[in-house]
């Protein structure tokens, strides 16, 4: 009889293991099939063997531009920025146990648009300053909701309220920057606002792909530790977790792989938010959600951008098409919130 | 049975931000026992006993295990030690029973170290002690409130501590599943010898359950003795303000409280 109870138990965790893992090749495959169709689609397609040469550095009259300058820096910054929008989403929602509590949701992705938007339009500014003044206002967004949710009782419902507030006034100062800009700078601002994967070049890549390395990895090594944070203070506390730090660590870490990707491609709207529960649905809730969501984000995002770019007469940036897809969802966690009170 | 550490608070001062709950409360919690802590609502129960399960630091005075200040043990060698089921513990969303109650196993795990086979059977341990091995690949959610406390008792349980605390254990739930909760928490202890330490609202069922009572009023620890000795009718009234009889439990023999309102008392 105990026997057969210790197989019941045994068997769940094997189940739920193999489905994780399987869950994650399959992403991990369909990744990668997004990323080569992304080096092919266009508007003249070239040959795998092409593909790969100019991969590899050989010049190919043409396709050493079409593929080298183009679709490569636009598929790896896609693919790079899906995998930090949805590591730093799935991060916060798990940590504030709130699928609302999303960074691009509660402000923080506004605060870098905000510095973004600033750097462009009023110092005219370019590259790496930008990326570092985004991260800078992300982490300032951040530390201000913390501060002015924290008074009181620490309810996730009031910080995310207190998030979607922060998340209107920096709007509002987006707005006001359009409108008072110099005329000539407000189209590029507004193309970098709606999430574009148009006109990435290869120099911003390696910055981004050492932040993704480095704060993903960060994350992923967290992942047990965010596992217990997840059961709320008191639970983490007796359980031995150091509940300070591995939470400063976490924001810190998140709020970097968004705000950094965000100046490089602007905030495409929704990929935080949505990656961590639609990967956490297909995953199963017993493992760490930070490498399924990161690759849901990315297929997101790639996807989005094939579809953007050739399904229609007209081209869309890809943060249209996220922003269609996250609105509903978005939408119906306001709805369930009002009616549980709080607790989305 | 491996000797279970001397866990003990001297002078403790403490509370939430600036108010002082409990001031200058010493117990020493009675090894291998079932101590419970009484009192009226907002006495410093609860606050006492977060100050001994370190999720509040105490103004000033000591919770102290083996002598050792708990706020300076390493905190997963401590989570080995001492585990605390909270009044209302969180479940995350659509997570089976297995998975939550193996994450009592945390102390235990190391760095890049997943799961092992002691873990596993830590685990199925847990859960066939609190007789849920049927439920362990059900999702939490949809379990009903006796069922999900049993999970969580599970999960402190997996932690596999000397001592354990619980926060109001039985509230919320039916009468039948109060008795069954304390049931399965005097198993343990006479199982297992785990020091059991929790704050309890029914005065009857912890005069029946209790070896050891600890009576709290306006933050001081008034009186602290076996049940025979705290269950009487001066005590209840110095502690409740409660006018009560004392009789025997027909069923225990252990003192039971009979409580007197201005209505419905007959008068000889």
């Amino acid at each position: 009889m105990i026997k057969d109870d210790f197989n019941i138990v045994k068997s769940g965790f094997h189940k739920r293991r193999v489905r994780f893992i399987v869950v994650t090749l399959i992403m991990t495959i369909l990744t990668l099939i997004l990323c080569t169709s992304m080096l092919y689609l266009g508007n003249t397609k070239y040959s795998p063997e092409v593909i790969i040469k100019v991969i590899l550095g050989e010049q190919v009259k043409g396709a050493s531009f079409a593929i080298g300058s183009v679709r490569l820096p636009r598929m790896l910054s896609g693919l790079l920025a899906g995998i930090a929008f949805g590591m730093a989403g799935s991060t916060f929602q798990t940590m504030l146990r709130n699928p609302l509590a999303s960074p691009d949701i509660i402000g923080v992705t506004s605060g870098s648009s905000v510095a973004t938007v600033f750097c462009i339009l009023v110092l005219n500014l370019s590259g790496s300053i930008i990326s570092i003044t985004a991260v800078i206002a992300g982490l300032i967004v951040a530390s201000l909701i913390y501060i002015l949710a924290r008074g009181g009782s620490f309810s996730g419902g009031r910080l995310i309220l207190i998030g979607i507030g922060i998340q209107a006034m920096l709007n509002a100062v987006i707005s006001f920057l359009l409108l008072r800009a110099n005329q000539y700078d407000v189209p590029a601002a507004l193309r970098w606002l709606s999430g574009s994967l148009n006109g990435m070049s290869m120099k911003n890549v390696p910055v981004l792909f050492l932040v993704v390395v480095i704060f993903g990895c960060i994350l992923v090594l967290l992942g047990r530790h965010l596992k217990i944070l997840e059961l709320g203070e008191q639970s983490a506390i007796t359980l031995g977790l150091k509940a300070d730090q591995t939470r400063i660590l976490l924001v810190l870490s998140a709020v970097f792989l968004i705000a950094y990707a965000t100046a490089v491609t602007g905030p495409i709207a929704f990929v935080a938010f949505l990656a961590g529960p639609i990967a956490g649905r297909l995953a199963g809730k017993g493992y760490s959600n930070v490498i399924p969501a990161g690759l849901t984000g990315a297929i997101m995002v790639l996807l989005a951008d094939i579809v953007g770019q050739f399904a229609f007469d007209t081209r869309f940036p890809v943060g249209i098409l996220t922003g269609i897809m996250g609105a509903p969802y978005l939408l119906y966690l306001l709805i369930r919130m009002n009616r549980t009170g709080g607790a989305a | 049975m491996k000797e279970t550490p001397l866990f003990s608070a001297s002078s403790i001062v403490a509370g939430y931000d600036k108010k002082i709950i409990i001031n200058n409360i010493d117990v020493v919690i009675p090894n291998n026992k079932i101590s419970v802590i009484i009192g009226a609502n907002a006495c410093g129960k609860s606050t006492l006993l977060k100050t001994l399960a370190r999720l509040i630091k105490p103004v000033s005075g000591e919770v102290l295990l083996d002598g050792k200040e708990i706020h300076e043990i390493p905190p997963k060698q401590l989570a080995k030690v001492l585990g605390l089921l909270p009044q209302s513990p969180v479940v995350p969303e659509g997570i089976t029973v297995s998975d939550l109650v193996s994450r009592g196993r945390y102390p235990y795990q190391t760095f890049l170290k997943g799961m092992e086979k002691k873990d596993y059977e830590a685990v199925e341990e847990a859960l066939n002690i609190m007789g849920i091995t049927e439920l362990a690949n059900r999702s939490v959610d949809e379990l009903s409130g006796g069922q999900r406390q049993r999970v969580w008792i599970a999960m402190a349980l997996a932690q596999q501590t000397d001592i354990l605390l619980l926060d109001e254990p039985t509230t919320f739930l039916d009468i039948t599943y109060q008795v069954e909760i304390l049931d399965l928490l005097t198993d343990l202890n006479r199982k297992r010898g785990t020091t059991i330490v929790m704050v309890l609202h029914d005065i009857n069922l912890s005069a029946r359950y209790a070896d050891y009572i600890f009576a709290v009023q306006k933050g001081n620890l008034i009186a602290q003795g076996s049940p025979s000795e705290i269950i009487t009718e001066d005590l209840m009234q110095q502690v409740f303000g409660l006018d009560c009889a004392v009789i025997k439990d027909p069923v225990s023999d252990s003192p039971f409280i009979v409580p007197k309102g201005r209505y419905h008392v007959m008068t000889e």
